[in-house]
């Protein structure tokens, strides 16, 4: 049974539940207190040690059930003995399957898979398929792809080659038998590979996600497809919190600093100079407020989604973002983005300003003159796009004005540093005003940028 | 057998707590009784209301052991919390002591005889003798054990705790002056959090947690019978179920356990015998506690009552 539970482990983890040396252990000691006869209490148990907030309960929870209704391997003999009686096919497996067998007498030749077939008995069945599972090591299944291998690394530790071999036999000696026999066999094909998708499900989630996570990361945003989005928005849901946990908890304590030896002299002249009053220097530290202006021109429109969708979910760390989205002309868009879902907001928003083609020089002279005082010294603002202006006047100018006015100026670029500068690209001209240039094409290079910017103000 | 017994002893908790007034579900009784045989702490989360400070003062009632309340606040610190020197005591005892003091000193020749001596000395003003201890260190020198309630560890700072750490897994403490103290009797601990920020991983793995959530409505039945014995039943099924359907609204604040009590309380001084539509409207301010959420409800005052008076014909 302890096999079961560090199976159960296994499962947990794959289903986000983190589950440490030290939690197992202590979900071992709870077990061994409780008991497996009660199966509320049982799960009540594990979802107490091991589960560590109201999401992981629920997902625990179905990760039980889900485990708990397979059928376990048989009880009464030890682990061994059962791998034993499922590899080996001469040796029968249990009481049950040879006596009620029944039927004529080539029956009593058959091998042990084959009577446990013909005698129907469920049980069995399952409990076969289960431990065969076992020894098949199904708990190691990773990709989808591997179905097939588990699926016919279990029938054959059930001693599928006998039953072969004894059909071909029968087909020439008793064809209505071996009919019967073909049927059982499908049946117990498809239910060999019920099994195998459960353990998939249960067992491969954890390996599945990171390598879909770690695929998206880096995958190009702007040449994401559809069907991916949401997933996207998901990962950049959980990159935002990342960020949130790394960035709002330390402020507090750094806010202190050394002790004002003037002040404090001086609040304690009453007393002579005896320090019974303290004054402590108070460090000032800016949130972050943010600027952010989009390109939502064809090209570059999906990552400057995927941008704001960021920037927008780090409101205990950054006190105000403004954002803006600009293709031919520029809108400013944070009402929008605060007020609507994101799928909302973007569609509302590429309705107004996106698909134009992009021209820079005149968004910047949008900005300059409805939006120049949004900027403060600890403003950073941020240009998300490729600068490729269409032959326009680029208006740098503007940008060096803003680059003035601001704290930083940070300039993500979705396009590959090969392709500055060539074609229509200003990307030099505009980033001898910049503080920062950097390629932004992925999701881990956003959480790198967006993370930098956070970073200098703490 | 060991199974046995656990499912006999977790009724036992049960109906244990049943007896100091807190219906427990099976969950809750599970929690207590895991806590007592692997002796760890219990973290207990959940909306406002539901019970969690509550079943800290019914466990150390139901045992029989004193209750030591920790109140946790933004800027709660070590001195507040764990131990403090009697400062005050500490300058008197040196004022009385200084012809002493003269006495000890007068013996030595030297500057440095005297530092000598003086080192033994200076170690008597920090001994146990001028500790003041804080909830947390009284509650490991209570020679029975007792019940620690560290009520609302998330309105606490995250340094704070770190200083439990120590406490949750090894139930001692560490004075930098006087060594390691341990704990008499292990104390049983329950934290509770409202969720305000996210506990620290390493708080969390210490500790078996508890969601609370709102009851079932035969639980919150009994619940409101145990504790309005006055009530009549259909009287109790009716609030219950109206509650019930009060939860299914988009409010700001959803009516917890203790709102549903203090309701019964109401109604049973204003002696109804049944819900009906004036006397919910009157009262609904002791269920809800924002305008806005009043508003919204009204409207669905009738509906909701019938809604409840339908589910006891089937209940």
């Amino acid at each position: 049974m302890r096999e079961n539970l560090h199976r159960f482990f296994r499962a947990a983890r794959g289903v986000g539940v983190h589950v440490s040396p030290a939690e197992s252990i202590d979900a071992m000691r709870a077990v061994s207190q409780v008991g497996f006869s009660d199966r509320a209490v049982l799960r009540d148990a594990l979802l107490l040690t091991l589960a560590k907030s109201q999401d992981e309960k629920l997902a625990l929870g179905d990760c039980f059930d889900l485990f708990f209704s397979q059928p376990e391997p048989r009880q009464e003999q030890p682990e061994s003995a059962d791998q034993d009686a499922s590899q080996d096919p001469d040796q029968a497996p249990s009481s049950g399957a040879a006596s009620d067998a029944g039927g004529g007498p080539q029956q009593q030749e058959l091998g042990p898979l084959a009577q446990m077939l013909l005698s129907q008995d469920r049980n069995a069945i399952a409990a076969a398929i289960a431990s065969a599972a076992g020894a098949a090591s199904l708990s190691d299944i990773r990709y989808s792809t591997q179905r097939g291998i588990f699926s016919s690394r279990i029938l054959d530790a059930m001693g599928l080659q006998r039953l072969r071999d004894e059909l071909d036999e029968l087909t020439a000696s008793n064809p209505a038998l071996a009919e019967r026999l073909r049927g059982a066999l499908d049946a117990l094909r498809e239910a060999v590979r019920d099994t195998v998708s459960q353990g998939l499900a249960l067992y491969a989630r954890e390996e599945a996600e990171n390598l879909r996570n770690d695929i998206l990361r880096n995958a190009p945003l702007a040449r994401i497809e559809r069907r991916q989005v949401a997933e996207m928005r998901a990962l950049i849901r959980q990159i935002a919190r990342r960020l949130r946990e790394r960035y709002s908890k330390p402020r507090k304590r750094q806010r202190r600093g050394h002790l004002d030896v003037r002040r404090t002299l001086r609040r304690n002249a009453a007393w002579g100079g005896v320090p019974f009053l303290t004054a402590w220097k108070r460090k000032h530290r800016d949130r972050p407020k943010i600027v952010a202006l989009c390109d939502v021109s064809g090209s570059v429109a999906q990552v400057s989604d995927f941008f704001l969708l960021l920037i927008h979910s780090l409101h205990e760390v950054v006190d105000d973002v403004h954002s803006f989205a600009f293709s031919s002309h520029l809108i400013e868009v944070s009402e929008i983005l605060e007020a609507k879902s994101p799928e909302e907001a973007m569609a509302e928003i590429m309705s107004k300003v996106g698909f134009g083609s992009s021209d820079y020089g005149s968004s910047l002279v949008d900005f300059e003159k409805e939006f120049m005082s949004t900027l403060t010294p600890q403003t950073t603002v941020i240009v998300l796009g490729d600068a490729r202006s269409n032959n326009l006047d680029p208006r740098a100018d503007i940008l060096r004005r803003i680059s003035e006015r601001s704290k930083r100026l940070v300039w993500l670029n979705p396009e590959g540093r090969l392709a500055w500068g060539f074609g229509d690209s200003e990307m030099p001209r505009y980033a001898t005003f910049c503080s920062v240039v950097r390629q932004c094409a992925t999701a881990q290079q956003l959480e790198r940028a967006v993370s930098d910017i956070v970073a200098t103000y703490q | 057998m060991a199974d046995q017994k656990a499912s006999t002893s977790i009724e036992a908790v049960e109906s244990g707590l049943a007896a100091q007034g807190y219906i427990a579900s099976r969950q809750i009784a599970t929690a207590v009784y895991l806590s007592q045989q692997i002796e760890k702490p219990i973290l207990v989360e959940g909306p406002a209301g539901v019970g969690k400070t509550e079943l800290a003062k019914a466990i150390a009632a139901w045992r029989g052991k004193k209750m030591i309340r920790l109140q946790c606040y933004e800027g709660l610190d070590e001195a507040k919390a764990l131990y403090e020197w009697k400062y005050a005591k500490q300058l008197l005892y040196t004022q009385i002591l200084k012809d002493k003091l003269g006495e000890v000193l007068g013996g030595a020749q030297t500057l440095h005889a005297a530092l000598d001596q003086l080192h033994d000395f200076g170690d008597v003003f920090f001994s146990k003798e001028f500790v003041e201890p804080r909830p947390l260190l009284q509650a490991l020198e209570q020679p029975g054990g007792c019940v620690l309630l560290i009520d609302e560890i998330d309105k606490s700072d995250a340094e704070f705790e770190s200083l439990l750490l120590e406490i949750l897994s090894d139930f001692q403490v560490t004075i930098p002056e006087l060594g390691t103290v341990s704990a008499i009797t292990p104390p049983t601990v329950i934290l509770t959090s409202n969720s305000e920020r996210d506990l620290g991983d390493a708080l969390k793995r210490r500790c078996l947690h508890l969601h609370i959530g709102f009851p079932e409505q035969r639980l919150e039945e009994r619940i409101v019978e145990s504790r309005v014995p006055g009530i009549s039943q259909t009287l109790r099924r009716q609030m219950v179920g109206f509650i019930h359907e009060i939860r299914s609204l988009d409010l700001k604040k959803l009516p917890s356990v203790s709102e549903t009590i203090d309701w019964a309380r109401v109604l049973v001084l204003l002696q109804a015998s049944e819900l009906d539509t004036d006397i919910v409207k009157d009262t609904l301010n002791v269920l809800l506690k924002y305008e806005a959420d009043i508003e919204a409800a009204t409207p669905q005052v009738t509906t909701f009552i019938a809604k409840a008076a339908r589910s006891n014909v089937f209940g």
